[in-house]
């Protein structure tokens, strides 16, 4: 074979020349996008690097427990995890989250919305889009680390109640901290954090929630964690102790747990409450976890309005337990001699228009004190017309009604207590004097709210102490100082005694070895036939009782409200109150305690019919409602015992 | 007739130019991997190199003239291995390009970049004219472009398309006119929308992963933008070896192998990176110092084929690295992972040495 391709030496210099420089310039431009990265945009890719390799983790801090005031636990935490959806790669979220959707048991519409309502927060920013993950969760993020690098778990605290929707009122709940509430926290807190909603949760929000830590880890590019960078550890909220006893929250319950109405024990010397009741309720559990809207809605619609505390928020009419307040203004302003007498002949007519008493009979020949014991409409009918509504409304204020108690719950109501510049004020008219005559048996314009109720008994027995309720055990009351004369206190006393010790309207009541003294009262739920328009049969009234013990300077004062039944308040609030205060004296004289002091326990039938409409008087500034009530009250007779 | 073949005539200036590319190709496979599973690895890359540079003086030793003469059984060989590559191959990542021999895999198309060498020099050799005629080109468009094919089939774009400034050079230092020239680049210009019709959907990923990579951060885009925050994030003087967090935490994809030089490049910083490519643009001009220097023509057109595909290799790599380039696989020579790809180098450069030892000849 002829070698045809040796030995020629024909050499392309030039070209190959050539070929040299197209090498350095090759590597000189290979040179030049190094220096471009490494040099001039290296601070950028500096920081993309530590993005890549540090995640940062919030350490939730646990929030405070709640205890009583023997330290036993109302409300605390238990360790849950939930789900945290990294966003800083939009498009790679958007791929997976069928596959997200799917493996979390969530709807796909339902991931969506959580990514969509989170779309205006910072994209480093992780979401929680299941707050209580399951084991299979769980298993399922773990499995998926490398091609699902977005999910994350978190380990939370999540509220618990233990007893349930024992005191949900009092307590509240806690939820994810509103937009608006981020805007005004000066920012103390941040989208995704837990906040109390209502009750004490909210109002010692601050104490109860702590600071949440900060975990930076190192990890690699499957999102496994491989080390720790720093770690800020979380503060936890502090505890708080409740002046609340769980052992009378639980007769309490007990007896309201099928009932509309409310109670409050408080002592009456300090203003630590005791217990407190509002019914119906809902259970705060459901609130640990994020609620479903549906249920959520529904608890909002509830015609019984189950997120009322109706203890603080309750503004009703206070029927007959509004004759103490007059009882005192009659003494007090000396506008009648204290051994004024009135005959009741069962009704009396003033301004033309005829007032029935309770007792169509009559009472006869009646002094202040066979009044307050037999809650004789007429007597205070009387007592009222030579008052004036001005002056009822300066005792009436002056024992804390139409004004908030100070207690250390949000959202307190005020109630209210009419007088001549309030309608000239709102109404822009002047005071029909009939109106004065049914203010006088606590019905027409003046609502209360049962705390006050429990604070204006306090009050006329300890001499005018108008004590600061309040559930927190190390708090700094102020007691506001009405000065009643010894005369009046006296007087009133003993006649609250005799309601139960003398035969009065509470006369089933009586407890052995107990000064156990109180006012029943019972309500029209609205007058002028606002009730019946509402659905509303005539004949519901709420039962008012509140007692108290002993019978001057009082250790335990209970008010309560039953609402919407037919029966009277010595029948239908009584039982709670005259329990609350046995069980207070079993308990302090070391008795075993009952948590069924009377027959009316849980099962019993007096339930408020399902589906009416709202048995409160609500004094929202609906001005139909208010207008209403300052129309002079009807003839109907109303009734108390 | 001088001795031909003494130790004093191989280039020891390239061999230490390789050993130095090795060396730090080493250090940065271990750097890489040994906290990891793969750990170990730098150890099976000095067994490669051993074996590559044992080969490489064997090689060297032949005649290069003998070595030619065989071409077209060469060609031959190179076109039934890639059949049987077709057909029995073992696939591997989604393409066939291994054959099972002698206990191991071998990249067959590693073996016909070497056998494609040595039939374009010999094909440009036997051309006697001044310039290259239209008919030579050709001819010489169809040896090339029938193994290309093959390949593109596994399908292994990048190293089918290593056979294309193979073959350029060769016309090129052949003569190639100036016309011819024009009309392929126009030819290609239209060419390249057709052919991109025709390309697999992972490869049409790549590509517009390439031209916009910000559209997908993490999807395709994704090696792209891990290599270049690695290598930016290594600033002048890096961050030390064993420290480069895009490196160790594995967010800089196949780290050890097509991707070795972000790694490099985020623990040396830009001064490694300088030394290594000043390593290759020395590697790459002692070559073409070579050619100049070859005994004749055939000599010649052998060592600047060797620097077509090792220059090829280099500039695609690089540039994938910073993303002036899609991603194509095709690793970085001497440097990156891998057995076939290393032996393949250690024997062009055998062809090298092959043609330097015999520079004196008559």
């Amino acid at each position: 074979m002829s070698i045809s391709f040796q030995n020629d030496k024909r050499m392309p210099q030039g070209r190959l020349a050539i070929a040299s420089y197209v090498i350095v310039g090759m590597i000189a431009l290979l040179l030049f996008g190094f220096w471009k990265l490494q040099i001039v945009d290296s601070d950028r890719y500096a920081q993309l690097a530590e993005r890549n390799r540090v995640r940062s983790l919030p350490i939730i801090a646990p929030r405070g427990s709640m205890l009583d005031r023997e330290g036993r636990v109302l409300v605390d935490n238990y360790p849950s995890f939930s789900v945290l959806l990294l966003r800083d790669a939009p498009t790679q979220v958007d791929r997976l989250l069928p596959q997200i959707a799917d493996g979390l048991g969530m709807s796909l519409d339902d991931v969506k919305q959580q990514i969509d309502g989170a779309k205006y927060m910072p994209k480093f920013q992780p979401i929680v889009i299941k707050p209580e993950a399951s084991q299979s969760d769980i298993a399922f993020i773990e499995s998926h680390r490398a091609d699902i690098p977005v999910l994350e778990m978190l380990m939370v605290h999540r509220r618990r109640y233990p007893h349930g929707d024992l005191m949900a009122s009092a307590v509240g709940y806690v939820g994810e901290v509103s937009a608006e509430q981020v805007e005004n926290s000066d920012s103390k807190l941040k989208p995704g954090d837990t906040v109390g909603k209502a009750g004490l949760e909210r109002q010692y929000n601050d104490t109860l929630m702590g600071t949440d830590g900060l975990r930076r880890v190192i990890v690699n590019s499957i999102g496994k964690e491989v080390g720790r960078l720093e770690q800020q550890d979380a503060i936890p909220g502090k505890p708080i102790q409740l002046t609340i006893d769980y052992d009378l929250q639980a007769v309490a319950d007990n007896y309201m747990a099928d009932k509309e109405g409310a109670v409050v024990a408080m002592d009456g010397r300090t203003g630590e409450i005791l217990a407190m009741v509002s019914r119906p309720t809902f259970d705060p559990n459901d609130f640990a976890v994020r609620i479903p809207n549906a249920e959520w809605r529904e608890l909002n619609t509830d015609p019984r309005t189950p997120l009322l505390n109706r203890a603080v928020q309750g503004q009703m009419a206070p029927g007959s337990v509004f004759k103490i307040v007059m009882a005192t203004a009659m003494l007090e302003s000396k506008a009648l001699p204290d051994d004024f007498t009135a005959f009741c002949p069962g009704h009396a007519d003033f301004y033309g228009r005829t007032f029935h008493c309770w007792r169509p009979a009559g009472h006869g020949s009646v002094d202040l004190h066979k009044a307050i014991v037999d809650s004789c409409d007429v007597f205070f009918y009387t007592i009222g017309q030579r008052m004036g509504i001005d002056r009822i409304q300066q005792y009436a204020t002056g024992l804390g009604l139409g004004r908030r108690t100070g207690v250390d719950l949000p959202s307190e109501e005020t109630g209210l207590v009419p007088s001549e510049e309030w309608v000239q004020r709102v109404y822009h008219h002047k005071w029909y004097a009939g109106e004065t005559i049914s203010v006088s048996i606590g019905q027409g314009a003046v609502t209360v709210t049962p705390i006050q109720m429990a604070r204006m008994i306090a009050a006329v027995a300890s001499g005018g102490n108008l004590v600061q309720p309040h559930f927190l055990k190390n708090f700094t009351a102020k007691t506001d100082r009405f000065p009643l004369d010894e005369n009046t206190v006296e007087k009133v006393t003993q006649g609250m005694y005799g309601v139960i010790n003398e035969g009065g309207t509470g006369a089933s009541l009586k407890l052995q070895n107990i000064e156990f003294s109180g006012k029943s009262g019972t309500a029209q739920l609205m007058s002028y036939g606002a009730g019946s328009k509402m659905g509303k049969k005539g004949k519901e009234t709420n039962g008012w009782f509140v007692g108290y013990a002993p019978r001057r300077d009082p250790e335990i004062v209970v008010a309560a409200v039953i609402q919407g039944s037919s029966e009277h308040g010595g029948t239908t609030a009584g039982p709670v109150v005259r329990d609350l205060v046995k069980a207070y004296y079993d308990k302090k004289s070391g008795v075993k305690m009952q948590l069924e002091y009377t027959a009316k326990g849980k099962r019993q039938e007096n339930v408020a019919p399902a589906g009416n409409a709202s048995t409160l008087a609500i004094a929202h500034p609906g001005i139909d409602q208010a207008a209403a009530q300052a129309v002079p009250v009807s003839a109907k007779p109303t009734e108390a015992r | 007739m001088r001795e031909r073949g003494k130790l004093g005539d191989y280039d020891w200036w390239l061999l230490a130019t390789t050993f130095a590319i090795c060396g730090v190709g080493v250090l940065e496979i271990w750097s890489a991997t040994h906290a990891s599973h793969l750990a170990g690895m730098h150890n099976h890359q000095m067994e490669w190199i051993l074996l590559g540079v044992g080969l490489m003086f064997l090689l060297s030793r032949v005649d290069y003239h003998t070595i030619m003469e065989q071409a077209p059984i060469l060609y031959l060989i190179a076109l039934i291995a890639l059949i049987a590559v077709l057909a029995l191959g073992h696939a591997r990542f989604g393409a066939k390009r291994w054959l099972p021999i002698l206990g191991g895999f071998l990249q067959v198309s590693e073996l016909v970049k070497l056998i494609i060498i040595i039939v374009m020099a010999r094909f440009f050799a036997e051309v006697r004219t001044e310039e290259l005629s239209l008919g030579d080109l050709l001819k010489a468009a169809g040896v090339v472009g029938l193994p290309l094919i093959l390949i593109m089939l596994q399908p292994d774009l990048g190293t089918a398309l290593v056979l294309v400034p193979l073959a350029a050079i060769g016309a090129y230092l052949a003569g190639l006119q100036w016309k011819h020239a024009l009309a392929i680049m126009a030819l290609a210009a239209i060419m390249v929308p057709v052919g991109y019709h025709f390309l697999k959907p992972y490869q049409k990923e790549r590509v517009t992963t390439f031209l916009r990579p910000e559209e997908d951060p993490k999807g395709a885009g994704y090696q792209i933008l891990q290599s270049k925050i690695a290598v930016g994030s290594g600033g002048f003087w890096g961050k030390g070896l064993g420290n480069g967090s895009q490196n160790q935490l594995g967010f800089v994809p196949v780290r050890y192998s097509d991707f070795i030089l972000a790694a490099l490049a985020e623990e040396l910083g830009f001064a490694g990176v300088f030394v290594a490519l000043l390593l290759y643009m020395f590697l790459l001009l002692r070559l073409v110092q070579n050619a100049q220097r070859a005994h004749d023509r055939a000599g010649m057109f052998l060592v600047m084929g060797v620097a077509a595909v090792l220059g090829f290799h280099v500039l695609v790599n690089v540039a994938m690295v910073i993303g002036f380039m899609p991603v194509t696989g095709i690793p970085l020579p001497l440097m990156s992972y891998g057995g076939s790809a290393t032996l393949f180098v250690f024997l062009a450069l055998g062809l090298v040495m092959n043609v330097r030892i015999r520079r004196f000849v008559n």
